[in-house]
């Protein structure tokens, strides 16, 4: 199986001498509450085979009915991607045998998809790569097998496995793109942003969670190398199991290198199917291809056609929400920003964080300062999401609020962070418990004020000689006794009139 | 005309993963064909102005709303298969020794 060393060229030498195609095949598993043909439901994360019937378990006799969200939500990412939506379509049979798949086929769709023809803008360093998609297809999910018996969950050496149908039957929506010519040395990063903006739409729509991780979103990358300047393209191989963003780039970026060794040394290309190993960022050559697919399509006679109308189709764009491309433009425009600061923006998951920060009273600037700033801090350190952080826009917003209205200052802000974050409650809730707010002109400030000036006579001296800004040394040490719940500005301000009597 | 080969049959079989003999693929070979023969006769029917027919019934758009109904109980599934462990249905090794 893995030929454990490949030989590889340096990246930017491939490019001297080829040329890549890259394309990309997309599963999205639809967030439906029930099943694509049956109506077990799909919640992730139950106990095994506890959501399966007759219908999605394969027993003859068995009659599934399509689910019309499923249809709708998929006819919804077509026109999203700018599709031609089919006045008829139809379900096939894709016949294999594995046992995940209880039928012995895979409902799927064949010669006649919902939607065709289709095309994503992605943006990769200032330059815009149109990306064509081919079609957008319904299908369904197969079980989950569990390995038995090698090492570490994995097929090979495997004694035995065993099966979960729960998955097997909720709704997938296959995206599938046309070759991509011409990306050059940003084919990798082309891939991964195609991706990551095909992710950002399904989920404006709301059809799935498209969580990688959890294998919501799953993706295949096809990739073939050319000699510069051939019409011609190369013999492409299929890379699977490319489960993070990163990874998509890593697998067309590990192609790129092996395939121009291969090709150096005056080999061929192999079509085929080769697995992506996230721990290396390497691929290595699949399953056998001996029985290389004869699906023996054909029209599923369980399911009638699908012929969804105009009125239908309109209705279902009426409901388009407005699209992320579309979104950050606006969102640049309002506050004021860069293209650049955007993709900032983007790429750290803050857009729509920030954008509820805005919506719950903060300033652009400020919200921003917060998510980018310390709060991307945190959530660096503490290896999660933004969006996972135990804070609310709605907490950033009104800790900005404190701030600005001066109950607190930036540094007290923080600490106010920390309590928000342990679970201590709202901004100002922490502020309150932890007398955490600035302190006015109190008798507790005075006295600090006193005592400061108390204890440094050598200070006083050299600020009535002239040299006021030796003042400073004085506020830091007002600051310090009130562990930094003073306002400096007030503090200094105390300082001069007690000791230049202004 | 024999238009289904011993070749063929074999090819189907395995997809099916169906084991049969050599005297078997012989005898079926011949089977199919005349199967393939009777069903044949349709094409005569089939002029260019017909089109190709997959459904019996006039009807379009059959679908159900998107709402959860009870599964069976999973003692009820594994009870229907060969062998299970840990909740799951057990199958024997997936990949064989070649792989
Ligand atoms: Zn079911």
């Amino acid at each position: 199986m893995t030929s454990t060393a490949d030989r590889l060229v340096e990246f930017d030498e491939v490019l001297t001498r080829y040329e890549p195609v890259i394309g990309l095949e997309t599963h999205v598993e639809l967030g439906t509450a029930s099943k694509m043909f049956c109506g077990c439901a799909t919640t992730f994360g139950a106990e095994p085979n506890t959501h399966t019937c007759p219908v999605c378990l394969g027993m003859p006799g068995s009659l599934p009915v399509a689910n019309a969200a499923a249809i709708e939500a998929t006819i919804k990412i077509g026109l999203a991607l700018g599709c031609r939506i089919a006045n008829w379509s139809r379900f096939a049979r894709k016949n294999y045998f594995y046992p995940d798949i209880p039928k012995g086929f895979q409902t799927s769709q064949y010669d006649e998809p919902l939607c065709v023809a289709g095309h994503l803008d992605v943006e990769v360093d200032g330059t815009t790569h149109r990306v064509e998609i081919e079609r957008v297809h319904l299908e369904e999910d197969t079980g989950k097998n569990l390995h038995v018996g090698g090492a570490t969950g994995r097929i090979h050496g495997a004694d035995h496995s065993l099966i979960d149908f729960n998955r097997a039957g909720i709704p997938l929506v296959e995206i599938v793109t046309r070759p991509v010519p011409g990306a050059g040395r940003l084919a990798p990063e082309v891939a991964r942003a195609y991706v990551t903006e095909l992710r950002e739409i399904v989920q404006a729509l709301g059809v799935s969670d498209v969580r990688m991780e959890q294998g919501s979103l799953r993706c295949d990358v096809n990739i073939s190398l050319n000699p510069v300047g051939d019409l011609e393209w190369g013999t492409r191989t299929e890379t699977k199991n490319v489960n993070s963003l990163r990874s998509v780039e890593r697998a067309v970026r590990f192609e790129m290198r092996r395939q121009a060794a291969v090709l150096d040394s005056g080999g061929r290309i192999v079509q085929e199917t080769r697995h992506f190993h996230e721990d290396t960022g390497t691929t290595s050559s699949g399953r056998s291809k001996e029985e290389a697919t004869d699906y023996r399509y054909f029209p599923e006679p369980d399911l009638v056609p699908l012929a969804p109308d105009a009125d239908w189709i309109e209705k279902l764009r009426a409901e388009l929400p407005e699209l992320p491309a579309a979104r950050r433009t606006r969102l640049q425009q309002e506050w004021g920003i860069s293209g650049t600061e955007m993709t900032w923006l983007a790429n750290a998951g803050a857009l729509g964080l920030v954008e509820q920060t805005v919506a719950a009273g903060a300033s652009p600037g400020d919200a921003r300062k917060w998510w980018l700033g310390d709060l991307a801090r945190r959530a660096n350190e503490a290896g999660t999401e933004l969006g996972e952080l135990a804070v609310t826009p709605a907490q950033v917003a009104e800790l900005v609020r404190l701030v600005n209205e001066g109950t607190i200052n930036d540094g007290l802000a923080r600490q106010v962070l920390d309590g928000v974050l342990a679970g201590q409650g709202d901004p100002a809730q922490v502020v309150e418990a932890q007398g955490l707010a600035v302190m006015g002109e109190s008798d507790e400030l005075v006295a600090a004020v006193e005592a400061a000036i108390a204890g440094a006579p050598d200070v006083i001296a050299k600020v009535k000689a002239g040299k006021v800004q030796a003042l400073g040394a004085l506020v830091g040490a007002v600051m310090k006794t009130t562990r930094g719940k003073a306002d400096a500005p007030t503090v200094k301000r105390m300082l001069e009139e007690r000791v230049l009597g202004s | 005309m024999s238009s289904i080969s011993r070749e063929d049959v074999a090819h189907l079989a395995r997809l099916s993963r169906l084991a049969v003999t050599d005297e078997e693929l012989d005898r079926f070979a011949g089977q199919l064909d005349q199967v393939l023969a009777a069903v044949a006769r349709v094409g005569e029917a089939a002029v260019a102005d017909v089109p190709p027919m997959t459904h019996a019934v006039p009807l379009t758009n059959v679908l159900r709303p998107d709402e959860v109904t009870p599964s069976l109980s999973r003692d009820v599934v594994l009870a229907g298969a060969p062998a299970a462990e840990d909740g799951r249905i057990r199958v024997p090794r997936i990949l064989g020794d070649a792989e």
